[in-house]
């Protein structure tokens, strides 16, 4: 969580480096097309490396220099998952697990932005939050499971909670620190033309905070599929990390492989959508995005 | 017009930034706050502007006492300080708030068109210079009609060019409505081409020195011989401000006499 808050951190001085950056060359015109251009020939460039290294392992299972058995070669992996699609498990459990994640995330970044929010915008009552939500913060979020399992048995309770506890503190730190953090140059505006306190909440600290709340939302979001496979690690019967344990257990290291591969895509869609969904309102920001 | 009257202001910290400033100004008068840094020019019009609480005294705008921001009062700070997620139009709108949608496309369109960004109108602060920033900061300022414009310092990040073709702009949109100004500067050059007074002020604790009427015909020529003479009582009446704190002031009716006499 210390790693994700010092992103958050170091994303917004990238922010502000670019965003100075940005300004010099706004003179300059920039040719949109040609950065385009620039910006695709780096995604393929970063396709090389793993494509290479499936290429060379397929090749060296295909002519018999390794079995592959513990390593299973990119061709089984993938006709792994066409089996899983086709009997519907892949998408039953996919459907679990995001179901699980989501519901974990909605709770956590709920709580997470009410209490960051409670704690940036007033002294009192961050004196008498934060140390304590700090203490609780402390925990390795995984020292919880026994605990939840006592209170809310091994179904679907103690694993949501598990995921809103991990996505709770990324949220709560960001948004508070976001807050905290507002340019008092920017409010002094509001206080020129006379804004009440809602108002001020409403047009200059809700836009001001809300770059900084998405990159929150996107770490809480990330932490969240990290403690579902921890979730369903600890007892499931449904969900991509009973199709991980389900692999080690019965020996299929294809099946461990394939849904490593969902996990990655459906983190990676999640996470997009999220950007997808935030960028009309950062869109005065955009080039950050890009570069994050 | 805006009158202060014994205005004192001491930080809590027992900074003296203040001390008995009295100070008259006329409606549509353009005064020039000038003097060394730390005599408290900014606390000064923070304190018009309503951003901080005076420690004694009273500011008093036709009568009215001010206390706190007030919608006659408007404000160009030293940087834009624009609302980045904010297009041109919609931070030049963005004290318009009363206003109905078709007057308000008016007023701005006219402040766009007058401070000469009307084709950027659209586009994000960050894909202006800081001169264009700041234009559509004093635009901002403007469109409000405000009885009484403080601008601090508004042109001290700019160079020479961009400040010249600014105060034209300034200028532009002050013949319209004639607000009364009072302008932070330690430009003196600045003071001698905008302000109708320059007031000359005094730092530890920060009070008024001497005040300096200039009475040039507008437009006025930067390089012509007034102008120069200006520039230099006001530079001497600097120099004195800050060579002897305690002397009393040679007054500047003395100085004219003296003039006369040469």
């Amino acid at each position: 969580m210390t790693s994700s808050r010092e992103s958050a951190v170091s994303g917004n001085a990238e922010t502000v480096a670019w965003s100075s950056q940005e300004g010099a060359a706004a003179l300059a015109a920039p040719d949109f097309a040609e950065k385009r251009r620039a910006f695709d020939g780096r995604i393929l460039l970063g396709f090389l490396l793993p494509i290479a290294i499936a290429l060379l392992w397929e090749a060296a299972v295909y002519f018999g220099l390794s079995q592959g058995r513990l390593i299973p070669p990119p061709s089984r992996i993938l006709a792994t998952l066409e089996a899983l699609a086709k009997t519907g498990e892949l998408w039953a459990h996919s459907w679990m697990t995001l179901w699980r994640v989501l519901t974990g995330f909605a709770i956590g970044a709920v709580a997470g932005i009410v209490l960051g929010t409670l704690s940036g915008s007033s002294r009192t009552i961050r004196q008498f939050l934060d140390p304590t939500l700090q203490a609780l913060r402390a925990i390795p979020s995984i020292a919880w499971v026994p605990l939840f399992i006592l209170w809310l048995g091994i179904f679907e309770a103690s694993k949501v909670a598990l995921i809103a506890v991990g996505v709770f503190f990324p949220v709560y730190l960001g948004i508070a620190g976001a807050i905290l953090s507002l340019d008092r140059k920017l409010v002094e505006v509001g206080h020129v033309f006379r804004l009440s306190r809602l108002q001020l909440a409403r047009r200059i600290l809700l836009p001001a905070v809300l770059p900084e709340a998405v990159i929150a939302l996107r770490s809480g979001l990330g932490l969240g599929f990290m403690f579902v496979v921890a979730a369903e690690f600890m007892g499931a019967s449904e969900g991509l990390g009973y199709l991980l344990v389900d692999g080690q257990q019965m020996g299929k290291p294809d099946q461990i492989v394939a849904a490593i591969i969902a996990f990655a895509l459906l983190g990676k869609i999640a996470d997009s959508l999220l950007v997808v969904a935030s960028m009309p309102l950062v869109r005065w920001q955009d080039t950050v995005r890009e570069r994050l | 017009m805006l009158s202060l009257k014994h205005l004192s202001k001491t930080y809590a910290d027992g900074t003296r930034a203040l001390s008995d400033i009295t100070l008259t100004v006329h409606e549509g008068e353009i005064v020039a706050l000038i003097g060394g840094s730390g005599c408290g020019k900014t606390t000064l019009l923070r304190l018009i502007a309503g951003l901080d609480r005076e420690s004694a005294g009273r500011i008093r705008l036709d009568g009215e006492v001010l206390s706190g921001p007030h919608p006659a009062v408007g404000i160009v700070f030293q940087e834009p300080r624009l609302l980045p997620w904010l297009t041109v139009f919609e931070n030049i709108a963005f004290g318009l708030d009363g206003v109905s949608a078709a007057e308000k496309n008016a007023r701005v369109s006219h402040a766009l068109e007058k401070i000469g960004l009307s084709e950027h109108a659209n586009r994000w602060p960050r894909d202006l210079s800081g001169g264009q920033q700041q234009r559509v900061s004093i635009a901002r300022a403007f469109v409000t009609n405000p009885k009484v414009l403080l601008l601090d310092e508004p042109f001290s990040a700019l160079d020479a060019f961009t400040r010249a073709s600014l105060h034209e702009h300034l200028l532009g949109l002050w013949e319209e409505t004639r607000p009364t100004v009072v302008l932070v500067t330690h430009d003196v050059q600045e003071a001698v081409t905008l302000a109708d007074r320059a007031v000359v002020m005094q730092p530890k604790p920060g009070r008024i020195f001497d005040e300096l009427p200039l009475t040039l015909a507008r437009p006025r020529d930067r390089t012509g011989l007034p102008f120069e003479s200006s520039v230099r009582r006001i530079l001497t009446a600097l120099d004195h401000s800050l060579k002897a704190p305690q002397e009393q002031p040679q007054r500047e009716r003395d100085r004219q006499a003296a003039a006369l006499w040469w």
